[in-house]
């Protein structure tokens, strides 16, 4: 997911030891699995929000990989985000059978909104599935269709501007 | 004591399915989960059960309830009555999305109870080669987009000897206006597992996975709970129904990249490496997931399985059309007034699914074209709706029928914006490993950006023949599907839709002069 905003986050500071420790266990935890690599870097996004650069040796040493093998799967997946995630997430389909519901208002609108915004991310997405329902999308993780910029703006009243 | 049966579906909980359901519950009504009908316009569809059977309640909001439990609806234009006799769902021939809506997705019970596990108790008393026979009689083709006979690839898969053998779902959905794959997972995930397990069976698989992406979390959720309850209940495991002959099954989720729904590409992601695509041959038959014989096949392909094992491949190739056979699930999308799931029998013409079912645009605008297949199908405008959805007369037709999503689009489109957007969306999505792809697809949105922002004539015409040497090299060039049809939606749009580019509009003939 690729994300319109303040332009490039600030890099992340070094990771404390305590990270290191983490990553290592979710990683060792993990090694047995066939292919662990992407079910490691999905455990350290989803327990400690984003995969810090530092977490790459780490990851590398404990599935034996080298440190570029981590880093350009790291880099390929939108999922793998890099930067630790602002305090809520918009992500709007920008799938050709959202646009013909006229999800391309829906995002503008709403990129526009949070265009300066360090507390709201607005990502754009390709299918969520809910093609028939679209225009879709997701507020914090929970899936919504039938979006425009009037319920959107009512499923995010009181949000930071 | 009401029971009143609400959809978990994702479609329908982004309608506010689960708001109902909490509402419901609170009432000190009975509320079970199904998946949904997929009529999706109606949802959330919620049933009454009553003694004519399941009458359901369209668009029911919280605030609906309360009226809903005092019978108050009924008289309403939100009463649909009797679901199952509901004219859009009785028009169709659902075979794979038999029980999806019907049951609790993860009710074992449930799904023995109408015809479940049949297959695979039918797979496990017949020898590999039989299963595969049958597999190849039924004339099944592979639902992702290709429509490679399944029964050539289980042969191969099943004749090649190595170590260990693989079976690979590709749940990686990634075209819009496509939601089967999911609907079905969400609704009726153990026809998935049985599927599977029989191609196991056929081929000589130990392990399979599932490569399902992260846009489908509730799926994921879904399919897990199934596949641990299949192994509690000896369906999965060391026996496979006691068979004493081991599956061992397990889901991976993706990570937000399209091009790993293209086979080679999720063999690599599922391996732990960049979802770049491979060079065929060699084959993922013979040398796929691991370098290991592997079935990689899409969900609606395998959950096709069950009923092929259970009923004969005789019976599945009775229906369909030409060398397509069976029914194609086709999911009605984008600018439709009735989006949702189609179940037919392949040979139902373009028309009767956006106009009888679909009803046309949700807007109340005229159509203006239908994308088919995805975002590298074709853009086909009213005048081409006697098609019939067949894989031959659509590649015919210089288009696809792919996995059969169909976006439908009104008349306030404009073909070459969207035209430019296919080449956009490739940018963004091409793996970057060959050139046709991942460069042409650049040059592709400029030239498409010059064509559009034309003031001459001759500018126009330079750049068009630009454009068409670009399509010829992406076509011919690219590795994989990705960027060889890529081309497919900007030559559609240019040939029907010329005026959008600032050409003549086409003759009553559909030719560009």
């Amino acid at each position: 997911m690729r994300q319109r905003g303040p332009g490039p986050a600030p890099a992340p500071a070094p990771a404390d030891q305590g990270r290191a420790a983490s990553v290592r266990v979710i990683a060792e935890e993990l090694r047995g699995v066939r292919g662990p690599l992407l079910p490691v870097l999905h455990e350290v996004v989803a327990t400690l929000g984003f995969v810090h650069e530092d977490d790459v040796p780490v990851i590398a040493e404990v599935l034996n990989l080298s440190r570029a093998d981590v880093h350009g799967v790291v880099t390929f997946y939108h999922d793998f985000r890099r930067t630790p995630p602002a305090d809520h997430r918009v992500s709007l389909c920008r799938g050709e059978a959202c646009q013909a519901r006229g999800a391309e208002q829906t995002y503008a609108v709403a990129a526009d909104r949070w265009s300066a915004s360090p507390d709201v991310e607005v990502a754009e997405v390709f299918c969520l599935g809910n093609c028939a329902l679209g225009p879709a999308g997701t507020i914090d993780g929970i899936l919504h269709g039938r979006l425009s910029p009037e319920r959107l703006a009512g499923l995010t009243d009181g949000w930071p501007r | 004591m009401t029971t009143v049966w609400v959809p978990c579906d994702a479609a329908s909980l982004s309608v506010g399915a689960d708001e109902v359901a909490d509402r419901l519950t609170a009432a000190g009504v009975t509320v079970r989960r199904n998946g949904s009908r997929g009529m999706l316009w109606l949802e959330p569809l919620v049933e009454v059960e009553t003694p004519r059977g399941r009458v359901g309640y369209a668009g029911v909001s919280p605030a609906d309830v309360p009226a809903l439990l005092a019978g108050a609806l009924a008289p309403t234009e939100q009463c649909v009555g009797v679901v199952d006799e509901h004219p859009w769902l009785a028009a169709q021939h659902r075979v794979s999305f038999a029980r999806v809506g019907v049951i609790e997705p993860t009710d074992l019970a449930a799904y023995r109870e109408l015809g479940g596990l049949r297959g695979l108790e039918r797979a496990l008393n017949l020898s590999p080669e039989q299963v595969v026979a049958e597999v190849t009689a039924s004339g099944l083709r592979g639902r992702g987009g290709a429509g490679f006979p399944a029964g050539i690839k289980w042969e191969t898969v099943r004749t090649a000897s190595a170590d260990v053998k693989f079976v690979c779902c590709n749940a990686d959905e990634g075209d819009s206006g496509t939601f089967a794959d999911r609907m079905l997972i969400e609704g009726d995930p153990f026809t998935l597992v049985e599927g599977m397990a029989i191609s196991a069976v056929a081929v000589g698989a130990t392990e399979g996975y599932v490569y399902l992406r992260s846009e489908y979390p509730h799926a994921v959720r879904t399919l897990r709970r199934a596949i641990d309850i299949a192994y509690a209940h000896g369906v999965l495991g060391e026996s496979v129904l006691g068979s004493g002959r081991r599956f061992d099954l397990d889901v991976r989720v993706g990570a937000g990249a399209y091009i790993c729904g293209e086979e080679t590409s999720m063999l690599e992601s599922l391996e732990g490496r960049r979802g770049e695509v491979r060079a065929k041959p060699p084959i993922p038959a013979l040398e796929g997931l691991f370098g290991r014989p592997t079935v990689v096949n899409n969900v609606l392909t395998l959950a096709s399985v069950p009923m092929i094992l259970a009923d004969g491949g005789e019976a599945y190739a009775a229906l369909g059309t030409g060398r397509s056979r069976g029914t194609q699930v086709f999911q009605l999308a984008g600018n439709v007034a009735r989006g949702g799931i189609v179940e037919a029998d392949f040979g139902i013409s373009l028309g009767e699914l956006v106009e009888g079912f679909g009803g046309g645009t949700a807007s109340g605008r005229p159509v203006k074209a239908v994308q088919v297949g995805g975002p590298l199908g074709a853009y086909l405008p009213p005048e081409r709706f006697d098609l019939p959805l067949d894989y031959e007369a659509f590649t015919d037709a210089g288009a696809m029928v792919g996995h059969g999503g169909v976006v439908v689009w009104d008349d306030t489109m404009d073909a070459a914006r969207m035209a430019r957007f296919a080449m956009e969306f490739c940018v963004k999505e091409s793996c970057g490993k060959c050139t046709p792809c991942r460069i042409g697809s650049t040059r592709g949105v400029e030239v498409l950006d010059r064509i559009r922002a034309a003031q001459d004539d001759g500018v126009r015409r330079t750049q068009l023949v630009l454009l068409e040497d670009l399509c010829t090299t992406m076509t011919k060039g690219s590795l994989c599907a990705m960027g060889g049809l890529t081309p497919m939606p900007v030559r559609s749009a240019l040939e029907h839709f010329p005026e959008d580019f600032g050409l003549p509009a086409p003759t009553t003939e559909g030719v560009r002069p």
